[in-house]
């Protein structure tokens, strides 16, 4: 498989003046094309920071990263925009939709600036929406929510999707809706996904796991045996 | 439409109310440089254009009889393109179905039809075409009822006659016209008659003269020459010496008043302007801070720096559009009504209301720039704040232990106290600019208050202290003295004190003012000279008495000598001391000893006017008598004047006091609701824990309450210094030779502003408030800061 992804010597320092904060301490890592990849640690354990940088939001303090080969580390804040306008989807734990637009209109917001989105109408019947899509994110329940966000994210058809805790706000049943919509995007489009989590369990549904204990992946996992997301719970 | 613009009009369809408080004040702001820039172009270029197209002349003379053979020479002077002789002299008038008297000046037209200068527009009727026929000003025969064919008596140089209005015209001459005497124009009183030239002539004994001369003079030539000249070939004729448009009493005031628009406009919108910037710019830093995590979205999900940072900017231009629009509707409204007071005032024929489209144009930009100016801070700090550090819940505000916290731990005060103090210390900054703001609202209101308290200083001062008499009765030319025996006389007169006016131009050094220098006898008891200290001054029999305005004007201090040239008699020129100076709202004074003057004049005492102590039950009675007397030129009552003047300035003082506190209420509104709804989001989680924690509604709203209050009260002080500072440059400003408005600061301005301040203060406050009561508590503790 080709790497989407690869990391190599990463480190990620938080300086407060007083204490260095060593988010990530070195990190090599490769990401695979069509992978689903969880990221499974304690709080503090780097996998936030990890996927921030992934997604060009941070910036590296030392080492390199690179995209299909690009590097991302040596990329300006405008190619950073570019390239998160371009290739990336996001998913938040708390969904971070916009209140004041509708289902749609929050699609939408995606779909007004990528360069080859599919209709917003439907990205929202992709994740079983078709019905809520005026609604707005205050007459919706938190999985909806978070479908709409999912949607949101593979409107633009981004060659990765990177998922922040998508399931950290919600029950097991809505949670396992959640994941059911990540899994079937992973499959039928191929969009390298990265799920981080707390939830040991969902685990079960990737290619990988990479286990991340004070800033480094201290191992990684491969499922010989993958679960579909109705087959766990929690 | 783009899902981000949708966010943009729902953000700003949800901030409606904080938005209409902010676009309020800009409002006021736009409304005002509208109408003041509009109605200093409407006035200018009416004013330009009824002068250019009537030619208003340049120079202005007079003298006691002029023979028409000097014509030649005046006009071979250099630089004079035209000139106009006329007969002019002032008749009493008999008006059907009016007991008291009014007085009329008369012109004459010139031979050959229309004059070529001060061309007069004709309004309704035609000229007079024969012996007995007149044409009046348009507002005399108004106030009058007066229209052509209708008749009235006059009594010019002692032969009474009727005239006959064959029509009503206007002239660029008498756009603001006073009566002798007077101090507000009345129309009812006193009115321009245009009558044919043989006639006017043979009236005033002017056969083959003439008595008044106006010319226009060509460009790049020295006026000042012009006027020397007029002087020299004058002199020997009786020539009152000429004076230029400066000084001509209705251009004078018109003057006066376009330039007054122009300070309102270079003043007045800068301070709104600044308000509505700050106001901006504190409700987006609060936006900003506020949606954070969606800021952070946008940058996740592609967008741009320059679009999240234009996405702000455009929010804050939402609001200027709402202040352009109701400042457009609000300005043009103001200016149109203002329009209608100016055509009240100042007779135009026409009046070219045309606000040009680069005023509005104007308005509308300095608006946007504001609101942009304001919010550029906060778009900034979205368009530079990292995606990453966007997502995070911002880092708690910092705060340290101060000398601050010393204090108040030695106060004792109350914990919720003490949350009021920190939040004021911690945003120093937003603290000071909240309490300038609202004492720019307590200097609106003391600006605008003290007026009325100035208006009554100035009544005191000039009817009850100055003017004691109940009429002036002034002469149609100087009279010996003994005429105040006649006068005694007449039914109904009780006193009679002698008053003279002596035309001269004051001289010291470089500085010159013409003025007509008051002659009175010592002792007399109606017409005083009030000094600044408030005690009754006598001119020394040596020396003058001047207003503290002119003596200001020639620089001269008590003590000083001032060259007095004398404009009639002798012409003589003398040197005076100054004896003192004396307060004085009305013109600008000069003040002789009677016996002194006439004494310097070489000639047995004599008088222009008399001031009268009368019956009133007997009034009706004089009026009839004095018709007889062809001396008389008119009898000013004046509790006529009193009333009138106190009647226009006090319609004048209620709009203009609405027009501040209205301004006032907003200004506070706008800043006391956004900054209390900003307390509000930003405590929204902290008032609640209190909530949680037992607090009760009362408590917790005292600390929304408290702190915006606290500001409001800290307002007041500076706000009473900036009002005072405002008040006095409105009296500079105000203030010309025509009259001074005394700035008259008296505690109930102040305490006034400071309740009306307070009081809106503590109504936007408590509209928040009413948000606290409603607060869901578990809702907002479960929200993410």
């Amino acid at each position: 498989m080709q790497p989407v992804f690869a990391m190599k010597g990463v480190t990620k320092v938080y300086d407060t003046g007083e204490v260095k904060v060593y988010a990530l301490a070195g990190v090599d890592l490769e990401l695979f094309s069509g992978e689903l990849a969880v990221l499974l640690g304690p709080s503090g354990s780097g996998k936030s920071t990890l996927l921030n940088i992934l997604g060009g939001l941070d910036h590296v303090t030392s080492g390199q990263v690179w995209f299909r080969g690009k590097d991302l580390t040596s990329l300006s804040d405008r190619q950073l925009t570019r390239y998160r306008r371009d290739h990336v989807g996001f998913v938040f734990q708390f969904y971070n939709l916009v209140p004041s637009l509708t289902a749609r209109e929050n699609v939408q917001l995606v779909t007004d600036v990528a360069r080859n989105p599919m209709p917003a109408a439907e990205a929202l019947e992709l994740v079983g929406l078709s019905h809520r899509m005026d609604h707005f994110p205050a007459e919706m329940s938190g999985g909806e929510q978070q479908r709409v966000a999912i949607a949101r994210a593979v409107a633009k058809r981004p060659e990765v999707l990177l998922c922040d805790e998508p399931t950290g706000a919600l029950d097991s049943k809505t949670g396992i809706q959640v994941l059911e919509t990540l899994h079937g995007i992973n499959r039928e489009f191929g969009t390298s996904t990265v799920v981080i989590t707390h939830n040991a369990d969902i685990q079960k549904i990737a290619h990988r796991v990479l286990f991340f204990q004070d800033g480094r992946i201290s191992r990684i996992h491969r499922n010989e045996q993958r679960l579909e997301p109705a087959d766990i719970s929690w | 439409m783009q899902a981000l613009d949708r966010k943009l009009l729902r953000d700003f369809r949800r901030l409606w109310v904080q938005a209409l408080a902010i676009a309020m004040v800009l409002a006021c702001g736009v409304s005002i440089l509208l109408t003041a820039v509009g109605m200093h172009q409407a006035l200018d270029s009416t004013q330009d254009a009824y002068y250019g197209r009537n030619r208003f002349t340049d120079v202005f003379a007079s003298a006691r009889r002029v023979p028409n053979s000097l014509l030649p020479e005046l006009s071979a002077m250099n630089g004079v393109l035209a000139l106009d002789a006329r007969v002019s002299g002032f008749a009493s008038l008999e008006l059907p179905g009016r007991v008291k008297g009014a007085v009329g000046r008369i012109l004459s037209l010139p031979e050959t039809g229309m004059p070529q200068l001060n061309v007069p527009v004709l309004r309704s009727g035609r000229w007079p075409d024969v012996p007995g026929e007149v044409v009046v000003n348009e507002p005399f025969a108004k106030s009058n009822r007066f229209s052509p064919g209708d008749s009235f008596l006059a009594n010019i140089n002692g032969n009474k006659r009727a005239l006959t209005i064959t029509g009503t015209a206007l002239s660029p001459e008498f756009i603001y016209t006073l009566g002798p005497g007077a101090l507000m124009p009345d129309s009812e009183t006193f009115g321009i008659i245009w009558m044919r030239p043989r006639e006017a002539e043979a009236a005033f004994d002017m056969t083959g003269a003439f008595n008044d001369l106006t010319l226009k003079i060509a460009r790049g030539v020295r006026p000042e020459e012009v006027v020397f000249q007029v002087d020299q070939l004058l002199e020997p004729y009786g020539g009152h010496g000429a004076i230029l448009r400066d000084e001509q009493g209705s251009h004078a005031i018109i003057d006066a008043e376009i330039s007054q628009l122009k300070g309102t406009a270079m003043v007045l919108p800068p301070i709104f302007f600044g308000i509505s910037a700050f106001l901006v710019s504190m409700v987006m830093s609060r936006i900003v801070a506020l949606e954070r995590a969606e800021i952070g979205l946008l940058k996740a999900i592609g967008y741009s720096d320059f679009e999240v940072c234009l996405h702000y900017l455009m929010l804050a231009a939402l609001v200027a559009f709402a202040g352009i629009a109701i400042g457009w509707a609000a300005g043009t409204w103001l200016a149109r009504s203002l329009a209608v007071l100016y055509a009240r005032f100042f007779d135009f024929p026409f009046l070219i209301y045309n606000v040009s489209y680069w005023v509005y144009a104007l308005s509308a930009l300095a608006a946007l720039l504001t609101t942009t100016l304001g919010a550029a801070r906060a778009a900034l700090k979205a368009a530079r704040l990292a995606p990453a550090v966007a997502m995070q819940p911002p880092a708690p505000p910092r705060f340290k232990q101060s000398l601050a916290d010393i204090v108040m731990r030695r106060l004792r005060l109350s914990q919720p106290t003490v949350m009021i103090l920190r939040s004021l210390l911690r945003w120093p900054f937003r603290s000071a600019l909240t309490t300038l703001g609202l004492a720019l609202a307590v200097a609106s209101v003391v600006s605008s208050a003290f007026f009325s308290d100035a208006l009554h200083e100035i009544v005191d001062t000039a009817f009850f202290q100055s003017n004691r008499q109940d009429a002036l009765l002034t002469f149609t030319e100087e009279r010996p003295e003994e005429v105040l025996e006649e006068v005694r006389r007449l039914p109904g007169v009780l006193q009679v004190e002698a008053l003279q006016y002596a035309p001269a131009v004051l001289r010291n050094g470089p500085l010159s003012k013409r003025v007509a220098i008051e002659a009175r006898k010592p002792g007399s008891e109606m017409v005083r000279i009030v000094a600044s200290d408030g005690s009754v001054a006598e001119p020394p029999p040596d020396g003058m008495l001047l207003s503290e305005r002119l003596a200001e004007q020639l620089g001269i201090l008590p003590g000083d000598n001032v060259e007095v040239q004398f404009t009639t008699g002798r012409r003589e020129v003398v040197e005076m001391p100054v004896a003192g100076t004396v307060r004085q709202y009305f013109g600008l004074g000069a003040y002789m000893d009677h016996t002194s003057l006439n004494r310097l004049f070489r000639q047995q005492p004599r008088v222009s006017a008399a001031a009268i102590a009368m019956d009133a039950s007997r009034e009706d009675e004089l009026h009839r008598a004095l018709r007889e007397i062809p001396a008389a030129a008119g009898l000013v009552l004046m509790t006529d004047t009193r009333r009138s003047f106190q009647d226009t300035i006090r319609q004048n003082v209620i709009v203009m006091n609405s027009i501040y506190i209205t301004i006032a209420v907003l200004i506070t509104i706008g800043v006391a609701y956004n900054g209390a709804r900003i307390q509000l989001s930003e405590r929204a989680r902290e008032l609640a824990s209190l909530r949680i924690l037992g607090f009760t509604r009362g408590e917790v709203s005292y600390i929304l309450t408290g702190e915006m209050m606290l500001l409001a009260l800290l307002a007041q002080p500076p706000g009473w210094l900036i009002g005072a500072w405002i008040a006095k440059a409105a009296t500079d400003n105000f203030s010309s030779d025509l009259y001074t408005i005394p700035l008259v600061l008296k505690p109930a301005a102040f305490s006034t502003a400071s309740l009306i301040v307070l009081t809106a203060a503590l109504c936007s406050v408590l509209i928040v408030r009413r948000r606290l009561d409603r607060l869901d508590l578990v809702a907002v503790m479960k929200t993410r800061e």
